[in-house]
């Protein structure tokens, strides 16, 4: 377990690289408190821009850093970074061909308390839709830290999934975490849970373990990188288990589920079914009730496991 | 100092009007009267006021220039090629297929364009970065944006008008295209934008109005903004759209026009 919430790993990995690395500037639109860049503003100060509540121009601004040289990392809710910023994000970072660092926190049930207007279902879904744009989901601090400095050096923009509050360290210092690979955390023959996201990947691990019990043995998948997808590993694991559950803290269109859909029905169609939200909007509670609400508790992927694999 | 001294740029921006008439004309549609509304500023900031080097667009250190309006990019075009950014032949390759000059401006297309734009309301902000990128670099350059009077109805542009301001970008100058059309008429008529001037300055801004096809004026208000020590300017120009295209000038419907081949011919040589 980590003994540092997730937007403090962010924070210190930005610090750490700007340390030797000029071009990386942070920029905030009013979320500077929440996601907890105040102290990269307190080493460089000269480097951090908060623009106010005004995310479009947020990342306008950001893409004009990059047309000069920089490689800003932009934060905010994930609802405001994929919905308001979407023309600005896909025009002036992405068909510009930029190097906009966009990075959406409170990704799906975890906007909790700020309930449905703030609770990104969808984010996934559209930035797929913008012409090779990376795509990430960490789901523990040791990938997050690994991923940002991968994310830095990639030449292009890239979208990440953040998770801002929570401990959860999954992987070792020695592990390799590679953008744009899927990990494989536990091997099985029955089916294969793809899972990606801090909320996801513990609650499959755990289902897996359930499943054990009762005789299925599932090959578990971190897919932390939606886009570009690891397509060699999901099409080698439907040929070695038949059946691909996905797991994602998101709805079924759009994101992850459609990915390995999409790549399942071009090269080996196999049963497929997902642990994700169906056509509905968010709602406000706690995590608990919200992952209840929605079907992402091990227990439902044990059961949606079991139903698949009376597909096969 | 008297008109005179404007000879020259005068000459050059006939050149580049009759090069935005003929390229789009041989293409037979195009964005003919926001390109000729802002051909003298573009004339007076290539040859007298910007930065640049023609035969090294990605020159470090050089000024740049956001045109926010992308639409207006057949104007841009032909003072870049008449600059020898590069060959005159492809302005009349405008807007066909496999082109380098796409109707709006692409940075990673046109040797010259320092931002892709296009989509309104966003250049402010590309621009604002730019300015934050150039300080950074301890950079004394100017960046240098146009915006149009339409595009003014983005909101994007005031969130942008807010944050140039609190960031005292000193080096960022910026000019209202102030027409007084858009696309469906009159903007007074259908969002009015009107007294730019006061909008800017209660933003934070320095601000100036002047007439766009002047280029005493221009001058003038290029070189005050310069000295500006910690706050943007935004210039307003009150201009005429479609400005020196015989048939197109103040027509209300010049925003996106189709025209043949012989009718851009008879406006070219109505120039002379």
């Amino acid at each position: 377990m980590s003994d540092k919430d997730m937007r403090e790993v962010y924070t210190e990995t930005l610090i750490e690289m700007a340390g030797t690395d000029e071009r990386i500037c942070v920029l905030e639109a009013d979320l500077m408190r929440a996601t907890g860049t105040g102290s990269f503003k307190d080493k460089f100060p000269e480097r951090a821009f908060n623009v106010g509540v005004a995310e479009a121009n947020m990342v306008g601004v950001a893409s004009g850093l990059s047309a000069g040289g920089k490689i800003p990392w932009a934060a905010t809710f994930g609802c405001f970074a994929a919905r308001r910023t979407y023309d600005q994000f896909f025009i002036s970072a992405n068909y510009a061909q930029q190097n906009v660092k966009l990075v959406g926190t409170d990704p799906g049930v975890t906007a909790a308390f700020n309930g449905g207007t703030h609770m990104p279902f969808e984010d996934t879904g559209l930035m797929r839709c913008i012409p090779g744009l990376v795509i990430f989901e960490p789901c523990d601090s040791v990938s997050l830290k690994s991923l940002i400095k991968q994310a830095t050096e990639h030449k292009g923009s890239t979208y990440m999934r953040l998770q801002r509050k929570g401990k959860y360290t999954l992987y070792s210092d020695t592990d390799e975490v590679i953008l744009g690979k899927g990990n494989v955390l536990k091997e099985g023959d029955d089916l294969t849970i793809i899972a990606s996201g801090y909320v996801m990947v513990p609650e499959t691990l755990a289902a897996a373990d359930l499943l054990i019990e009762e005789g299925i043995k599932a090959r578990v998948i971190d897919m932390h990188t939606v886009k570009p997808l690891d397509r060699k590993l999901v099409v080698e694991s439907a040929e070695k288990t038949g059946a691909i559950l996905v797991c994602e803290n998101h709805q079924k269109a759009g994101g992850l589920f459609s990915a390995v859909s999409e790549c399942l029905g071009e090269e080996f169609p196999v049963p497929v079914a997902a642990v994700a939200v169906e056509d509905q909007f968010g709602q406000v509670g706690t995590l608990e009730y919200l992952k209840e609400a929605y079907g992402f508790t091990k227990e439902n992927i044990v059961k949606k496991a079991k139903e698949l694999m009376g597909r096969k | 100092m008297s008109e005179n001294n404007y000879k020259d740029l005068e000459d050059l921006a006939k050149d580049i009007r009759k090069k935005t008439i003929d390229s789009i004309g041989f293409l037979g549609v195009g964005h003919i009267g926001g390109a000729m509304s802002i051909t003298d500023l573009l004339t007076i900031l290539y040859y007298r006021k910007m930065h640049i080097d023609p035969d090294n667009p990605k020159m470090a250190d050089r000024d740049k220039l956001v045109l926010s309006k992308g639409h207006a990019g057949p104007a841009l075009y032909s003072t870049l090629a008449q600059k020898g950014f590069f060959p005159e032949e492809w302005l009349h390759t405008l807007n066909q297929g496999g082109t380098n000059l796409p109707s709006h401006c692409d940075m990673n297309r046109t040797p010259g364009i320092d931002m892709t734009t296009g989509s309104l309301g966003q250049g402010l902000s590309s621009a604002i970065g730019l300015t934050l990128a150039m300080k950074l670099d301890k950079s004394e350059r100017n960046v240098f944006a146009i915006i149009g009077d339409g595009e003014s109805q983005e909101g994007q542009n005031w969130e942008a008008a807010m944050t140039a301001s609190q960031f005292k970008l000193n080096k960022l100058i910026a000019f209202t295209d102030y027409n007084k059309m858009q696309i469906d008429g009159y903007t007074s008529d259908i969002m009015s934008i009107d007294d730019p001037e006061a909008k800017w300055k209660a933003f934070g801004w320095n601000t100036d109005r002047v007439n766009g096809h002047s280029f005493a004026e221009l001058d003038r208000a290029i070189d005050k903004a310069r000295q500006s020590v910690d706050k943007p300017t935004m210039i307003i120009m009150d201009t005429i759209k479609g400005k020196g295209c015989s048939f197109a000038e103040g027509v209300i419907t010049n925003h996106n026009m189709a025209f043949t081949y012989e009718q851009a011919k008879e406006a070219i040589e109505a120039l002379d």
